[in-house]
């Protein structure tokens, strides 16, 4: 079913099933962020655990299981991922209307400093 | 951590994009579910926070076979699922290793579930059935159900000039689900994730049916800043207002106590919902709490202790 268009009662499926498994990642959920977690690559210890305790499944990870940086488009920035963080500097919350002011490069700097 | 490192690059069977408050840790429990096991997993959901979004239609968050059931009938739905599939492994008409697995949360599992859990149960499907208990109706408004704990400020126990938060203890729901018989009946936290991917994985080991209750503090509902879930979980547990242990053939065992156990009272003060039993004038109530608190870890402990 195509979502997003206007459908008629006789084209659903019989008790509304939905074909499309996660098809809700169709639905970015990241517009609702105020906050916005930052990921600092040189520090991270590659424990996962913002990985475990993520509830938008929004840490990517690569092919080795390893962190691999945050996915925006759903992350909600609870925080929950920054508080959980064992290593000091390696996750930061930073407001979004800062980035949009200043970049996110200086936020980077300001937040984690050097480079 | 290698543990984790190798569960994360297995990919992910619940999708992003779902509708839950930010911070909410019913996904986290639904993803400890579905990334521990390989196990291929029918699920039914009750209504709740967790059904209605992750399940707005027509997206769906789920990889896996959903049902969407009514309030009350989450583990009668399961164990049709489930008799279903145990006539066609009979026939030959499916090969695949199933597991079936109700979720509900604690609404539709202390009160209007009760029913449908107890005959399911005792009719012995082979069925996991994990509560994600947030205390309260959290879905249409914080209302009070039978797991809010004593005290607690909720939208039909409000505190005002007259009343002072919900009067009642909170119901014992793991003492219910014993008297079942069942071979394996756990109480687990999400701040716990080794814990609590453990006992997800015994349980669906497990032949029978089997339960798990486990805690998700809820920010909306009980008044926390979202990235303290984890946090007030884990205080929840240090405090022993939610002890963490397994009933494994009708034998307890505490899967962790505390070094030093903290009063109640830090709990109380994380959480809006209390805001008013750490006034002076309600020590009363308090004081009452915590012996709730005492009286069931001492009654654990004691269980342990004879090996009942």
């Amino acid at each position: 079913m195509k979502i997003g268009e206007k459908v008629q009662w006789n084209e659903l499926l019989t008790g509304g099933v939905i074909e499309d498994p996660g098809n809700s990642i169709d639905y970015k959920t990241g517009s609702w962020r105020i906050e916005r977690p930052i990921w600092n690559k040189e520090a991270c210890i590659n424990c996962m655990f913002c990985w475990v305790y993520c509830p938008d499944s929004s840490i990517k990870v690569d092919k080795d299981g390893n962190m691999a940086g945050i996915n925006y488009d759903f992350c909600k920035g609870c925080g929950i991922c920054v508080k959980e963080c064992p290593k000091p500097g390696a996750l930061a919350m930073v407001l979004e209307a800062d980035i949009e002011k200043k970049g996110m490069d200086v936020v980077f700097k300001e937040t984690f400093g050097g480079k | 951590m290698a543990f984790l490192n190798d569960l994360a690059k297995r990919g992910e069977r619940f999708a992003p994009g779902h509708r839950l408050c930010p911070g909410c840790g019913q996904s986290i429990i639904v993803r400890a579910l579905l990334n521990i096991t390989d196990y291929e997993i029918v699920i039914a959901n009750a209504t709740g926070c967790l059904e209605v979004c992750s399940g707005l239609f027509p997206y769906t968050s789920w990889c896996v076979p959903w049902i969407h059931s009514a309030f009350e009938n989450a583990a009668s739905t399961i164990a049709g699922a489930e008799a279903m599939y145990r006539v066609w492994k009979r026939k030959g008409r499916t090969d695949k290793d199933i597991k079936f697995v109700a979720l509900a949360s604690d609404g539709g599992t202390y009160d209007i579930g009760l029913q449908a859990l107890s005959g399911a149960m005792e009719r012995w499907h082979d069925f996991l059935y994990l509560c994600i208990d947030n205390q309260a109706y959290e879905n249409t408004g914080v209302q009070r159900s039978s797991a809010s704990p004593f005290g607690a400020n909720t939208t039909t126990t409000p505190v005002g000039k007259v009343k002072r938060g919900k009067e009642q203890r909170r119901k014992d729901i793991m003492s219910i689900v014993e008297g079942h018989h069942i071979p394996y009946a756990a109480q687990a936290s999400l701040h716990n994730w080794r814990d609590l991917m453990n006992k997800i994985k015994r349980a669906l080991d497990t032949k029978g049916p089997t339960y798990i209750n486990v805690l998700q503090p809820c920010c909306t509902g009980w008044g926390f800043p979202p990235d303290m879930t984890v946090e007030v979980a884990r205080i929840a547990v240090e405090t022993c207002a939610w002890p963490i242990y397994e009933v494994v053939d009708g034998k307890v065992k505490i899967n962790y106590k505390p070094k030093k156990k903290l009063p109640v009272e830090e709990w109380f003060k994380m959480q809006r919902r209390f805001a008013h039993m750490l006034k002076p004038e309600n020590k009363d109530l308090l004081g009452r709490a915590q012996e709730l608190v005492d009286e069931h870890w001492e009654w654990l402990l004691k269980r342990e202790a004879a090996g009942l």
